[in-house]
């Protein structure tokens, strides 16, 4: 070996000293081998299964997520979730997001396999969903969920949002028409070739081959074309004209042609052309189909995460994990330190008052105050001690379940929405019937041939302009675009999003949680000494309180100290050090605004002041001024109070704003944009948002954001967030771009190709290759909408 | 001509053979998961082993 081979690992090798040996991420100067006590567990763990070959199976796949597992166990309690089954065996099923390649499965199913009562654990990848099944008590299942998340996945209860994402009849029964219709094309084809170069066939013969195809072809049109017919006849019965309908009218008319042909034992039947028709739509459709689910997956995923049960306090005072539909109004709850109140209520007795983080619903970047026997509104955050909620409203009858239907009527009046696919089409039909109808009359009654003669060029020129590029022009640009867009982590989960989104011109953004971080983070303060925030951060280690770990999260690598004590409403303890509110911290005097903690090494030591605020985003300026090169106009609509908008207003660079916003006030701002015939496109992300982001023209809701807000959304923004907006609307104007040009070729495909059926000079095999070189050319243009968008986008 | 008699049902025979395998590998749920079955080739110990140590 070289010198040079024996020098060249070596780069690589401290290249990966440098990340967690786990999860993969950087480490920070001083860390060995892992960035968190977390991920060292795991990687003790997964070497204790002997299940080592995870980590080089991952390098392998390379695409691997972040695998960081979370400070705290699940909250939720599996075991009432588990189905017995016979011989007392129990099953779950799981949601595990953080699945992302083939060595995640492998692990997960292999780390479940090696506990001695599992009898089977099958985790899907595309669906994210485990089951597992083991002999022994329903309570393991709470185990079973703790290994997961100490390997660092994220498990839910899978929800039947999740189910509804993944079963899909309708995209099944696609499939199988494609099935059906590929293998009616391929046989009738194999007799058709048969006839078209058995020039020298007999009579007989050649009716036998007409009768065979149409034994064949017929089964097979009425059986694969059901999704085409049940589409038109719904577009028929509502007055309308779309695409299945000339797709319908063109595979019909060329059956009921090829039997009048073979009933004449005329030169050709058109059967072939039928089905290899209904075949290549399927399969442009079932492509579709599958871009979208996996979108539609994603979406179900991050709603599962935010599901979860909720805590009842029993008469007995018990306390126990339930499904949040399985509380009635009157039921008391426990609502624990940064927990989402997910019905509506009212603050049970004692002297306490609940501190509530009510940014979802008003949009204030505040926690508001509430005294005891306030109503307290569903989807507010308790940022202080744990405390009692008497339950006033069901979830179905409460206030979230009305914003729900709200915007299930929202998005009814959304659907009217024209895609231009169907635009073309309602242009479209009426001239190809004429068309056919023209050819018709003029061999019948102006040539004067017999009338099974003149259907020939007829349904020729119907099944020549049957909108095979133009059927499949649109759904392959969509495929590519939403594909590429995925990647990206943009979720686009309506069909005609991103027509939408391309045609926006005016950006509405809301301030919390979207320009915003949304949660509390910690200012930087230059008089404060960093040794009393690392000490600060070792005791709040102790506490799941929001402000407690925005400190743990500004200093990540101090460690978790022991013996700290936790008085509820107060803050944390250890000896004599404290760490809490200013009375707790026996601060006098201390201004009572914003978001602040004091820190005190001992009785006697000064104590000092952690101030907190919600930080704007890293990538909004950014994304704001990315916006505008587009051409769009932006405002800021907040609920929050006049002086933090404008301040973020100015920070992101958008001119107008609104402040104390609330949602009604919202909604008809965006109303009264679309009056004005503006497309707004709305982003938000809290409950307080959703009727807005319903009714705006197009709608995006970051991945983090509250569970109704993404449900009104268009589109879900995971990963890189604000940033994705505008490459997402460049992809949408370059897709539609796209989209436009491939209809304008296959019409013009058809300015040629028409004349030639109508003079009677097309036979099926030119009808074929029309055919196939037509859907081949919108293809290879589709593919270019899934190019990166140039840099000047990002 | 009288090859065709016994090739053309013969062809056809095979060919819905096919397509009924097609419809029993749908029924099946085979195509629920194509990524997770894509990696799941790759691995070559899919029975289970024995615990070397308890995971807690």
């Amino acid at each position: 070996m070289s010198m040079l081979g024996r020098i060249a690992p070596a780069p690589a090798a401290s290249l990966s000293a440098a990340a967690c040996a786990h999860c993969g991420a950087p480490l920070a100067a001083g860390q060995a081998r892992f960035c968190c006590a977390g991920c060292e567990g795991a990687h003790a763990l997964v070497a204790g299964l002997g299940l080592d070959a995870f980590y080089r199976r991952r390098d392998a796949a390379a695409s691997c997520g972040a695998l960081r597992p979370a400070a705290e166990p699940p909250a939720t309690d599996f075991a009432p979730l588990a189905r017995a089954g016979r011989d007392g065996s129990h099953s779950l099923e799981l949601m595990v997001a953080g699945l992302t390649c083939g060595a995640c499965v492998w692990l997960v199913e292999q780390a479940l396999a090696a506990e001695p009562e599992v009898l089977r654990a099958r985790a899907s990848l595309s669906a994210r969903r485990l089951t597992v099944a083991w002999r022994g008590p329903a309570e393991r299942a709470n185990d079973y969920a703790a290994l997961l998340a100490r390997l660092g996945f994220r498990v839910a209860p899978w929800s039947p949002a999740c189910l509804r994402a993944t079963e899909d009849e309708e995209g099944r029964a696609l499939v199988r028409a494609l099935g059906v219709a590929a293998f009616g094309a391929m046989n009738v084809m194999l007799v058709s070739v048969a006839v078209w170069v058995g020039w020298d066939m007999g009579e007989a013969t050649r009716a036998a081959m007409h009768w065979l195809a149409a034994l064949i072809g017929l089964p097979v049109i009425a059986v694969a074309g059901l999704p085409f017919y049940r589409s038109a006849a719904a577009a028929l019965r509502a007055g309308r004209a779309n695409m299945d309908l000339a797709i319908s009218i063109g595979v019909l008319a060329t059956a009921a042609m090829s039997l009048s042909e073979a009933i004449r034992n005329g030169p050709y039947t058109w059967f072939d052309g039928a089905t290899a028709l209904l075949a290549l739509l399927l399969a442009g459709r079932v492509l579709d189909r599958a871009a979208r689910r996996k979108a539609r997956q994603a979406v179900a995923e991050l709603l599962a995460l935010q599901e979860g049960g909720v805590t009842l306090l029993g008469e007995d005072g018990a306390a126990r994990t339930v499904p949040v539909e399985r509380v009635r109004p009157g039921d008391r709850l426990l609502v624990a330190s940064g927990e989402r109140l997910r019905l509506d209520g009212t603050l049970e007795g004692g002297a306490e008052e609940a501190l509530l983080d009510t940014s979802a619903i008003t949009g204030e970047s505040l926690p508001r105050r509430f005294a005891p026997g306030a109503a307290l509104p569903a989807g507010a955050v308790n940022m202080g001690a744990p405390f009692r909620l008497r339950v006033t409203a069901a979830a179905a009858d409460g206030s979230l379940a009305a914003m729900a239907r709200l915007l299930e009527r929202a998005e009814q009046a959304k659907s009217r929405f024209v895609s231009v696919a169907d635009r073309a089409a309602r242009l479209y039909v009426p001239v190809a019937l004429g068309v056919a109808l023209g050819t018709f009359l003029g061999w019948w009654g102006g040539v004067g041939v017999p009338w099974q003669e003149a259907l020939v060029p007829a349904v020729a020129a119907l099944i020549i302009t049957c909108p095979c590029a133009l059927a499949i022009a649109v759904p392959a640009v969509q495929v590519v675009a939403v594909g590429a867009l995925f990647r990206r982590g943009i979720l686009v989960a309506s069909p005609t999003a991103l027509e939408r989104l391309a045609t926006a011109d005016h950006a509405v953004l809301d301030k919390t949680g979207t320009l915003t971080e949304g949660r509390p983070v910690l200012l930087p303060d230059p008089a404060r000494d960093p040794a009393s925030l690392r000490a600060a951060a070792a005791l709040a280690h102790a506490s799941r309180h929001p402000l407690a770990r925005a400190l743990v999260q500004a200093c990540p690598d101090a460690p978790a100290a022991e013996g700290v004590r936790e008085i509820p409403g107060a803050g944390l303890a250890r000896g004599a050090e404290r760490l809490g509110s200013a009375a707790f911290c026996g601060v006098a005097g201390a201004p009572e605004e914003g978001m602040a903690l004091y820190y005190r090494a001992g009785s006697d030591a000064p104590a000092v002041a952690f101030r907190f605020a919600d930080r704007v985003r890293e990538d909004a300026p950014a994304a704001v001024a990315a916006l505008h090169r587009l051409g769009l106009s932006t405002e800021l609509l907040s609920g929050d109070g006049g002086k933090a908008v404008a301040r973020v207003a100015r920070a992101c660079g958008v001119g107008a704003w609104t402040a104390h916003a609330t949602p009604q006030a919202k909604a008809a701002r965006i109303e009264a944009l679309r009056a004005e015939g503006r497309r707004p496109l709305m982003v938000g992300d809290g409950i307080n948002d959703a009727a807005a982001l319903a009714l705006a023209h197009v709608s995006a809701s970051p991945g983090d954001g509250t569970d109704l807000a993404q449900t009104a959304s268009d589109l879900v923004l995971r990963g890189e967030g604000l940033a994705a907006l505008p490459a997402a609307i460049a992809t949408a104007r370059r897709a539609q771009r796209i989209a436009r040009q491939n209809i304008a070729f296959s019409l013009a495909y058809n300015v040629v190709a028409v004349p030639a059926a109508v003079a009677g000079l097309a036979t099926p095999l030119i009808a074929a290759a029309v055919m196939a070189s037509s859907s081949l050319a919108v293809i290879l243009n589709a593919l270019r909408a899934g190019r990166e968008p140039p840099p000047w986008t990002r | 001509m009288d090859a065709l008699i016994l090739l053309v049902p013969l062809a056809l025979f095979l060919g819905l053979l096919g397509l009924l395998f097609f419809l029993w590998t749908l029924r099946a749920r085979q195509y629920d998961d194509l990524d997770g079955a894509a990696s799941r080739i790759l691995f070559d110990d899919e029975t289970r082993r024995d615990p070397r140590s308890p995971a807690r």
